[in-house]
């Protein structure tokens, strides 16, 4: 009996600092978990209800029409070619994007005079409006007289209608968008390379290693962490990449630019149909999260067990 | 969280091959170097140089081919005009609120919340922190029909609250956060709850100050990503002076389009200004803090 009574007084506090911890958690995060169901995840059911009606924003509300706008748009032409024009855009983005600032990075990385500036300088891009550099680049592209064409004629290259020629529309917003990002992943890169034990290295070289060994053996491996991060933001980032396509192409010409993310925002805010920007965001959610799904198992795999 | 790949420690493997390491050709290595730095330097520089020229030349002489590299006579009233043709003041003035109140808002949800994550123990935290490694996959592109029709509903469509109240929710700084929190020194904190700090005081006295680099380096992104923000700006407001500067500019260069190209390039420049100017003031620190994050995940 005592023991029993003993026992109890001894958990009595113990429930008690458990229910102050309780509380203190639920005060805690408790904004931010409002904030984030009530603008994140509320918005993803709505958009799967939305995505079922039909509504032009204007009507008091939403006409239900069961499947209707999803079977428009997948047996629909423009969603085959927005989801290509979604793939070309991500694969090159990133992957020229990073193939750039790995370069950019093993070059910094030497102790070379005037780097940091040089860093700072390849840097800079990636804090600016993306409206404010999507501009002036449409100003540097522009035929006849813009900077791109003012280089290219010497050599005898004809001049580009580049952001009116359906062709060349998608690589002028290409050029853009990795010419702002380089300089922000080289910086990542460069701090993945400073990460790498110097030791490392000396080992590869007292066991003979050439650099092209040493950068495949050591350097490689070594940067397999901060590409997976860079991977993982890169694809994430090219999905929301919407200001530079905006001021420079709108989608255009045609569709030739327009993205999954350009879509929803045509879908609602210029052809105020509120169920179809539904459907493509819906789209762009579950291809976000299996995309991101797929890249955690894989890097997974080959960076633990390489 | 604890993702593997940030567990991984290279190793160097089949280097027993090879011949003996000897000294590359050093000068070429070196010339081909600074070569690149060269290219690099260019690659921004030449650009930037095209714009500055464009911004002070009259509307003949931008069309004129082949083109000047400098301005023949600066048209300083370029910058004057572009000034009148869109109420930057007050474009200026929103930006500001969105950013400071917007960044100010999200950090006070990240910390609050991450220290709940990383000091108060109770059961099922790491299910519940699913919840916001969830909402790290939802980006507020997929959110902005939904949204608008939110902001809408209260009635806060061109309203600096309307802008700010979306983008308050934290993911990625809640994350980033938490994990600076757990890699803080125990003992510290530890000794804080001995001697009777609740916590909120061991938030403000212990964990905060401890955190100051970490914090510093979010301030800097938060700020800079709700000062370039594009899209829900865009969408929340409809007069010109409701709006921020990234969407102010795009609206000058769609008024006065093509014709006016040294006006519009004056307030692309008048954009970017400031956020260049703090960009100079914190870049090492800003640098240092994005690659610290990645190393450290």
């Amino acid at each position: 009996m005592t023991s029993a009574r003993d026992a109890r007084q001894a958990i009595v506090p113990e429930l008690d600092a458990r229910h102050r911890h309780l509380a203190a958690f639920v005060l805690f995060v408790a904004p931010n978990f409002l904030a984030l169901a009530l603008f994140s995840y509320w918005p993803l059911v709505r958009n799967v209800y939305l995505s079922f009606t039909y509504w032009d924003m204007i009507a008091p509300s939403p006409v239900w029409i069961g499947a209707s706008n999803w079977i428009d748009v997948f047996t629909s032409k423009p969603f085959w070619r927005i989801s290509g024009n979604t793939l070309t855009f991500t694969v090159v983005s990133v992957g020229v994007t990073m193939a750039l600032a790995l370069a950019a990075a093993l070059l910094l990385n030497q102790k070379l005079l005037g780097r940091d500036l040089v860093r700072a300088v390849l840097f800079a891009p990636a804090i600016l409006p993306g409206s404010a550099v999507a501009l002036v680049w449409t100003f540097l592209l522009a035929p006849n007289y813009g900077f791109v064409s003012q280089l290219a004629a010497p050599l005898g290259l004809p001049s580009i209608r580049w952001l009116t020629d359906p062709a060349w529309a998608m690589p002028a917003v290409l050029l853009v968008v990795i010419w702002r990002r380089v300089g922000y992943d080289a910086v990542i890169f460069i701090a993945g390379l400073q990460g790498i034990s110097k030791e490392l290295y000396e080992a590869a070289r007292v066991d003979g290693a050439n650099a092209w060994q040493r950068f495949r053996h050591v350097t490689l491996p070594g940067l397999a962490p901060v590409s997976f991060f860079l991977l993982v933001t890169a694809i994430l980032a090219s999905f929301q990449s919407f200001d530079v396509i905006r001021v420079m192409t709108s989608g255009g010409p045609v569709i030739a630019t327009t993205t999954l993310i350009y879509q929803v925002y045509q879908e609602a805010f210029v052809a105020f149909n509120a169920g179809r920007a539904a459907v493509y965001a819906t789209i762009l959610f579950l291809l976000m999260l299996s995309l991101t799904a797929i890249q955690v198992r894989l890097v997974e795999r080959r960076v633990t067990y390489e | 969280m604890n993702s593997p790949a940030f567990a991984f420690t290279p190793r160097a493997r089949d280097t027993q091959a090879g011949r003996r390491w000897r000294p590359s050709t050093r000068p070429i290595a070196t010339t081909g170097a600074y070569l690149g730095l060269a290219c690099a330097l260019l690659a921004v520089g030449l650009p930037t140089w095209w714009i500055i020229v464009g911004a002070l030349k009259t509307t003949n002489e931008i069309y004129l081919v082949p083109s000047t590299w400098t301005p023949r006579d600066p048209q300083w009233r370029n910058f004057l005009a572009a000034w009148h043709a869109a109420p930057f003041f007050a474009m200026f003035v929103n930006s500001l609120a969105v950013t400071v109140a917007g960044t100010v808002a999200k950090l006070a949800n990240a910390i609050f919340c991450a220290y709940a994550f990383a000091f108060i123990p109770i059961p099922g935290r790491n299910v519940a922190f699913f919840f916001v490694l969830g909402a790290l996959m939802i980006p507020e592109e997929v959110t902005i029909l939904p949204n608008y029709l939110t902001v809408a509903a209260l009635g806060y469509v061109n309203t600096v609250p309307g802008l700010v109240l979306p983008t308050i929710g934290s993911a990625f700084a809640t994350f980033f956060l938490r994990q600076a929190f757990l890699s803080l020194p125990r003992e510290v904190i530890d000794a804080a709850k001995v001697d009777g700090a609740g916590h909120l005081a061991t938030l403000w006295h212990v964990v905060l100050p401890l955190a100051r680099p970490v914090l510093a380096t979010l301030v800097l992104l938060t700020a800079v990503a709700r000062w370039n923000d594009f899209l829900w700006p865009l969408v929340a407001t409809s007069r010109a002076t409701t709006r921020t500067l990234p969407v102010g500019v795009y609206f000058l260069y769609s008024q006065e389009g093509t014709a006016q190209w040294g006006v519009v390039l004056a307030g692309t420049i008048i954009v970017i200004v400031p956020i260049l100017a703090l960009f100079l003031v914190v870049q090492r620190h800003l640098v240092e803090g994005i690659a610290s994050g990645a190393v450290k995940g």
